[in-house]
């Protein structure tokens, strides 16, 4: 009996859980449960959506709540994404490409944002910059709200997200080494032309991966908005805070209308994952097919 | 441009050849100085300004005290779960061809992709008494909803992903040369496991699920639509937080925040010191 393929070395021998019987019961125990813990819940967002049909979901979309808590949600990850990406690439390029004492703090310090609960990420923020804290004082004195705001929401978003970037380009960069980048110095590239001849192409699908993890994450906050947005419905509710609102006021039709629009968006995410680690699975394969011509 | 190239430039390896180090560090202590640093000062003078007895009074007051036990035995067994599941998945993953293989590795990474309250307002209506969990349990005489099982269950969907990806990448690499051997020899698939693959993957695994737990005991989003919030019950510690914020109680806020962010960093470096450990040895062997 030869073994099901198992190593990408496609070898013969047996190795552990190759059994039939152990591999097809561990198979179907896992997709039991993913398929009770996951796809289920999944499927019940939009079945729960059109619980009251397909107009009264359709309707509820279209209210002027629900439509400016999309506009609002759009406007913080518009501009969450961008601080956060050149941010991020800053970060990796620092790290990955230059020896420096406090280095590892570097990166540790940037880990901070998964770790603290949002909650709290919240509350720092209120303290600093709401109307009593000492930047919040100063700012009320000069009649400028941030806290209980849009840009309040902005700045707590970008809190939360601002490891995502940097997280997806570092092991990659480290990995992909510093020859080519140096390479491209010595025949005088400039700083510009380094970062966008050589270094992005490199980095582009990682890079739009990390894009897409801090957009998701940014349209779906909800403890750090929470606390510093003031649930102002038509004003300061974000879609995620809606989604809350509207699930507490006994409008579960509703809610699941709105967390619809979230799920789509996840989904979308999980696609774009999928699709961005076939094209740099394919573009390994490429390049050790290369190498393996120029050694021939 | 040929000038450019004489041996002399090409050389030193160890010299920095590559331009931007000023500007990129600058802008990322300048970023995390304005982002994490400074807001933090914040929180430290909150607390300083109440005092030691006020503020030892806060958190441990009896209702904060038991949050503290519900978040951690919650995040606890919701992590412990997750070293089960999330090892089982990477297997599967990992060692299996199987139609739908793609789709499933998509799948994991749902948790993080989906908005916590919306996870929240879903497991919520799924496990209520009318729901289509929640009709089953019942008669099994379960109740998960509005119980502290409610937060388990909250806390390991939205951290399902942590180990498996953490262990998947340890499982491809792992040489098949000792597992090999040990099947030739005749040893059961269950000893080989124990014996050669097991200690290659606990450390991986063991990060997972510090990982998952890290971020169970901050998971809020997820948590207060399943918990059902009874005081002294079902109450986490975040939601004590976001309680004292609501009556405007900024000292306990902070107070409680303090020690919620401390136990976060504590875990966080440490951590990151045994991932770093746990890699040398991997690569000095």
């Amino acid at each position: 009996m030869s073994a099901t393929k198992s190593a990408p070395g496609q070898r013969h021998t047996l190795r552990v859980g190759d059994n039939p019987i152990v591999k097809w019961l561990l198979i179907s125990v896992t997709l039991f449960l993913t398929v009770i813990l996951l796809v289920v819940p999944l499927i019940s967002i939009f079945q729960l959506a059109f619980m009251e049909g397909v107009a009264h979901y359709f309707s509820s979309l279209m209210e002027a709540d629900t439509l400016h808590a999309v506009g609002l949600t759009l406007l913080v990850a518009a501009l969450t994404v961008p601080i956060n990406l050149v941010f991020g690439v800053m970060l990796a390029w620092a790290v990955t490409r230059f020896e420096f004492r406090g280095r590892k703090v570097l990166m540790t310090l940037m880990d901070i944002p998964f770790a603290v609960s949002p909650v709290v990420a919240g509350l720092l923020y209120l303290l600093l910059y709401g109307n009593n804290g000492w930047i919040g004082a100063w700012l009320y004195d000069h009649d400028i709200q941030l806290m209980f705001a849009w840009p309040g929401i902005v700045m707590v978003t970008v809190f939360v997200t601002c490891p995502f970037v940097a997280r997806e380009l570092i092991p990659l960069m480290q990995q992909q080494g510093r020859e080519d980048e140096e390479a491209a110095v010595i025949l005088g590239a400039s700083g510009w032309q380094l970062f966008r001849r050589v270094t992005l192409p490199n980095i582009k699908w990682a890079l739009i991966y990390g894009v897409i993890l801090t957009n998701a994450r940014a349209v779906g906050e909800f403890g750090a908005v929470a606390v510093v947005s003031g649930n102002i419905r038509g004003e300061t509710n974000t879609l995620p805070l809606l989604v809350q609102a509207q699930y507490e006021d006994y409008q579960a039709a509703a809610a699941f209308a709105s967390a619809s629009l979230l799920a789509m968006l996840a989904l979308v995410t999980l696609l774009f994952k999928a699709f961005v680690e076939w094209r740099q699975e394919r573009s390994l394969n490429i390049e050790s097919d290369k190498e393996r011509k120029a050694v021939a | 441009m040929a000038t450019h190239l004489t041996a002399a430039n090409v050389r030193p390896r160890h010299k920095r050849v590559l331009p931007g180090l000023s500007l990129s560090l600058g802008t990322s202590l300048l970023f995390i100085s304005l982002i994490l640093l400074l807001p933090m000062t914040g929180l430290v003078m909150q607390t300083m300004d109440m005092g030691w007895e006020r503020y030892w009074q806060v958190i441990t007051d009896e209702r904060v005290v038991a949050s503290y036990k519900v978040t951690l035995w919650a995040a606890a067994l919701a992590s412990i779960f997750n070293g089960f599941f999330g090892l089982l998945l990477a297997w599967v993953l990992v060692r299996y061809e199987f139609p739908g293989r793609r789709i499933l590795d998509a799948l994991v990474d749902l948790p993080f992709a989906l908005p916590t309250a919306v996870a929240g307002i879903t497991l919520a209506t799924l496990y209520a008494q009318n729901g289509w969990y929640g009709d089953v349990l019942e008669s099994l005489g379960i109740k998960v909803a509005y119980t502290p099982w409610g937060i388990v269950l909250a806390m390991a969907f939205t951290s399902i992903p942590f180990v498996v990806r953490t262990v998947q990448p340890v499982l491809e690499e792992l040489s098949p040369e000792e597992e090999e051997a040990g099947m030739t020899l005749g040893a059961s698939d269950w000893s080989v496991f124990r014996r050669v693959i097991f200690p290659a993957l606990w450390p991986a695994l063991m990060t997972g699920i510090a990982l998952s737990f890290t971020r169970s005991l901050g998971e809020f989003g997820a948590v207060i639509f399943i918990a059902g919030n009874m005081p002294y019950v079902s109450e986490i510690t975040s939601l004590m937080i976001f309680i004292s914020l609501q009556e405007f109680d900024f000292a306990a806020a902070s107070a409680i925040a303090s020690v919620v962010l401390m136990a976060s960093l504590v875990l966080l470096f440490a951590i990151n010191i045994w991932q770093a450990r746990y890699l040398r040895r991997l690569h000095g062997r």
